[in-house]
């Protein structure tokens, strides 16, 4: 595709070389690199709550980030306008962070190769409303008539379409269109007169809107929130301390994400901050452990063609078979580290510099039976959902948050326990896994990670696994 | 044309359209930030930006639109999309805007606006972060790394109008200083950090401060042992006790309180804590960072004693949540530039009690001090409340030896009821407390 046929140069009128005055500007102070990342973003959002469609919200923002990179040193500005002067003005903003004389861009742009890991035709986004807002009344009609006991449903439903182009210093140049959706349900349930329960479930990625009716459908989230809602009526305390404890599979890969993944991200181990920094080669997990980022996967909610970087995503491992292999790589830190690109370059918005960020980040598939892998604990317990998670980069430490949960006694899950944290540290827990299920799964399409203040979509997963050993936050 | 205006004019245009009643907010703002670390400027970033929104009714129904493209065809296509979202809601009796007697503005100067972070030259601020940075690496040997020292500045205006015949605006500021220095020692790395804020320059603790404070901080945490599981006390400190306020947010908010999803729903008028336990919420403090002169639907900000030594006086409500339960708002609504508006606070704070910091640790005796918390463990509709903690343990009511990878956990009815809050209040943002002692939760380690 040629620029002028792209998002940004039919509706904007830009060119290469209005994209290369730009780059000319944010190097007139020197600097080894500058790039410059333009975003369009048209938002909907429709949420029912008491059966009523309380809330319909659409939105368009735009602008662009200019960033000039100079050593170590990082200058960022941004502007809400594609105007020409207001581009031109970031870009001097930006240059400031150099002090010498101008560098040049190269002469002119080769087009980053193209994929389409997210072919979707129609977007979401460009469906009727009214088709869009039956997804939330499905939803709600779906919960409210599956169990008496329901008494309240909230359903959001939320899509997105990302056009983006980036232009670097040395001659790429991207473009991406980036749709997305999410269908969300959350429930309350009570018996009479009790105290209520929560069930929350959904889905989404980088789809088409008949995605909804394929096995993913509003009815199906909502059966399922109220299900995890109605399990735990009957919960009882969680035990506390040091427990056998196997992960379901699918949705509690989150472990991977807070114990191994975001310590695995290239800025803080460049930086030495990480309790992974300087680990390359070392044993940091099971050896029947691997695993891999893979923002190539298709339709996903954690993929992209390209970064925001303009780089390609790839996939990568992470760890294999125990052995650290390598970190998650922006640009910054692959060239001062003179480490090979992995297209983890992300940012949240054109407000935000990128930084190293996970895409779908799972463990893949073992030999054990997951059966096998609960009758092989006496006493223990088996997460089956989990709510967020947080990671303290530096010691290791990492907590999730288990929402549904059962004790194993005896090799068989029985009843379900309360809400609980589960602690663990980062590069010790996953030496604890002892069995890894043929099972792989993925998540349903709802990852959200923070970082830096910065948000951006992602996937998990992970087969059935068993840690000997961690601790449990309940109160029994 | 001013924001004002610009806001009355797209507000304006939605009636013309058939609106029964619109509001419309225009935000602006500029933000800078410095990072510094290890001596060495490592990023620098400066922009503005500005936003529309606008929220409109159809009779009953409502929908609402934002957009940063501020031209006549921008307005028009936000104000366009808002009816059109109008008309596939569901009409619902109680949406509307605020009774007009409820709209107001605070009166007088708030103090939320300095004119010295507008004036402070990016030189400067830097510089300040680098000797917050400084302070804290020349603290001690062993703290040998940096995650860095920032300066960030922000400016804002927010313009509200609605058809009842509201408008007004106020501009605000803020500046903060940080610091996060990396410590190791055996093999073992810890991080913490310390930060200052004001409105203004003037309002922020020198930058030596808050190095030395973060340095003092990842000291103490450095070789730290994981306890037995068992029962025992816990006393958080100030900025971790914070985080029991925002629970108490998320319990006495009005929208969780229709839905059946706070455990506090039903309990106005009745005990829910210990008697030492006073929940105030006041938007009108001069110069904090939770004050406004109204809120997001045009209602003034006020002070609300939410708890009253341990009954529940008073939920937090806009005007929906507020005719939801047959109450009146307080002027707590909140939103972004649109939608619908949901509850926010002012300043929302636990009352400050008679004990000192080492009153509250004798009266422990054995148990954790904690100075950090981990993860989201906390449920409003069950009051189950488990999350990661670090700190320092208490033994014989003195602090002994840092503590972490463990988890504190309990019902927090039962915390609530069993609360002694202690006498050092300070704000370190819109939510503060003073340290907390909980006499018994479950703490769970090897």
């Amino acid at each position: 595709m040629e620029l002028s046929e792209s998002f940004f140069g039919r509706h904007f009128g830009i060119t290469e070389r209005d994209l290369q005055s730009y780059l000319s500007t944010a190097l007139s102070r020197g600097g080894d690199y500058a790039d410059l990342y333009f975003e369009y973003l048209a938002s909907t959002s429709l949420s029912i709550d008491e059966a009523i469609v309380k809330s319909a919200t659409q939105g368009v923002t735009m602008g662009m980030g200019v960033r000039v990179l100079s050593g170590e040193r990082t200058g960022y500005a941004y502007t809400d306008s594609l105007k020409p002067d207001k581009i031109r003005h970031a870009a001097a903003v930006a240059a400031c962070i150099a002090d010498g004389p101008a560098t040049e861009p190269v002469a002119g742009f080769t087009e980053a190769a193209r994929r389409d890991l997210y072919p979707v035709l129609s977007a979401p986004a460009d469906q009727p409303l009214a088709e869009r807002v039956k997804l939330v009344q499905r939803a709600d009609e779906a919960a409210r008539s599956c169990d008496p006991r329901v008494f309240q449903v909230q359903a959001v439903y939320i899509d997105n379409i990302k056009h983006v182009l980036v232009a670097t210093s040395d001659g790429v140049l991207s473009f991406d269109r980036q749709p997305m959706a999410r269908l969300a349900v959350s429930v309350l349930a009570r018996e009479d007169g009790g105290v209520p329960q929560r069930g929350f479930a959904g889905g989404g990625g980088r789809v088409e809107l008949p995605f909804f009716s394929n096995g993913h459908s509003p009815e199906s989230f909502a059966r399922e929130a109220a299900r995890q809602a109605i399990v735990q009526l009957d919960a009882v305390e969680a035990p506390a301390g040091e427990q056998t404890v196997v992960l379901a599979p699918g949705w509690p890969g989150i472990l991977l994400h807070e114990a191994v993944g975001h310590g695995l991200e290239a800025d803080f181990n460049r930086k030495g901050v990480s309790a992974f920094s300087g680990r390359v080669g070392e044993l940091v997990a099971s050896p029947i452990v691997t695993v891999v980022d893979d923002g190539t996967m298709h339709s996903r909610r954690g993929s992209l063609n390209v970064d925001d970087e303009g780089q390609m995503t790839q996939r990568t491992v992470l760890i294999e078979n125990g052995v650290l292999r390598g970190y998650l790589q922006d640009r910054l830190s692959s060239s001062i580290t003179k480490a090979a690109a992995t297209g983890n370059g992300r940012r949240e918005s054109y407000h935000h510099v990128p930084m190293p960020r996970m895409t779908n980040t799972f463990m893949l598939a073992g030999e054990s039976d997951p059966d096998d892998i609960v009758r092989s604990v006496k006493k223990g317990i088996y997460c089956r959902n989990f709510g967020g998670g947080q990671v303290n980069i530096t010691n290791g430490d990492f907590v999730f948050s288990a929402t549904e949960s059962y004790l194993i006694e005896d090799g068989r899950v029985t009843r379900p326990v309360r809400g609980a944290t589960l602690i663990g540290n980062g590069p010790e827990s996953l030496k604890q896994v002892s069995m890894v299920g043929h099972d792989l799964k993925l998540d349903e399409g709802m990852g959200i990670c923070g970082k830096d203040g910065q948000s951006v979509p992602v996937g998990v997963g992970l087969p059935t696994v068993r840690l000997d050993k961690m601790t449990v936050g309940g109160t029994a | 044309m001013d924001a004002i205006a610009i806001a009355a004019d797209a507000a304006a245009r939605a009636r013309a359209l058939g609106a029964t009643d619109s509001e419309a907010t225009v935000s602006e703002g500029s933000e800078f930030s410095a990072e510094i670390r290890l001596g060495q400027v490592e990023q620098v970033k400066e922009a503005g930006s500005s936003a529309i929104g606008i929220r409109v009714l159809v009779g009953t129904n409502t929908g609402s639109s934002y957009t940063s493209d501020f031209s006549a065809e921008g307005i028009d296509a936000m104000v366009a999309r808002a009816m059109e979202l109008a008309r596939i809601t569901t009409p619902d009796p109680y949406a509307g805007l605020p009774d007009p007697i409820d709209l107001g503005s605070v009166a007088g100067d708030l103090a939320i606006y300095s004119e010295a972070t507008a004036a402070m030259e990016a030189p400067l601020k830097i510089e300040l972060a680098r000797r917050a940075e400084r302070a804290a690496l020349d603290t001690d040997p062993r703290i040998n790394n940096s995650e860095g020292a920032t300066f960030t500045s922000r400016l804002s205006l927010t313009a509200f109008v609605n058809s009842r015949g509201f408008e007004g605006s106020y501009r605000s500021s803020s500046c903060s200083l940080s610091c996060s220095p990396v410590a190791a020692d055996n093999g073992r790395m810890e991080r913490d950090y310390w930060f200052s804020l004001g409105r203004g320059p003037a309002q922020l603790d020198s930058p030596e401060e808050v190095g030395r404070k973060a340095a003092g901080r990842v000291l103490r945490r450095l070789n730290p042992r994981k306890v037995p599981t068992q029962k025992a006390a816990v006393v958080f400190e100030p900025r971790v006790a914070r985080s029991i306020a925002g629970h108490l947010f998320e319990l006495v908010s009005g929208d969780a309180i229709y839905r059946g999803s706070s455990m506090f729903a039903g309990k106005l008028g009745q005990t829910v804590a210990s008697a030492k336990l006073t929940l105030v919420d006041d938007g009108t403090l001069p110069g904090l960072f939770g004050t406004t002169p109204f809120d997001d639907e045009g209602v003034p900000s006020r002070r609300t004693t939410v708890i009253s030594a341990g009954v529940l006086n008073s939920f937090l409500l806009n005007s929906y949540a507020a005719r939801k339960l047959g109450l009146r708002t307080t002027g707590s609504a909140s939103r972004g530039i649109t939608g619908n508006a949901s509850v926010g606070h002012g300043n929302l704070f636990i009352a400050p009690g008679e004990a000192s910091a080492a009153d509250l640790l004798r009266a422990a005796g054995t148990g954790l001090y904690v100075t950090e918390l981990m993860g989201f463990g906390f449920n409003p509709v069950t009051g189950d409340y488990s999350r990661g903690a670090t700190g320092l343990w208490i033994e014989n009511g003195e602090l002994a030896y840092p503590v972490s990878e463990v988890t504190i956990a309990a019902n927090f009815a039962d915390m609530l009821m069993a609360v002694t809050p202690g006498s050092d209040l300070e704000f370190l943002g819109s939510v503060a407390a003073p340290a907390l002692l909980f006499p018994e939760v479950t703490i769970s380690g090897t």
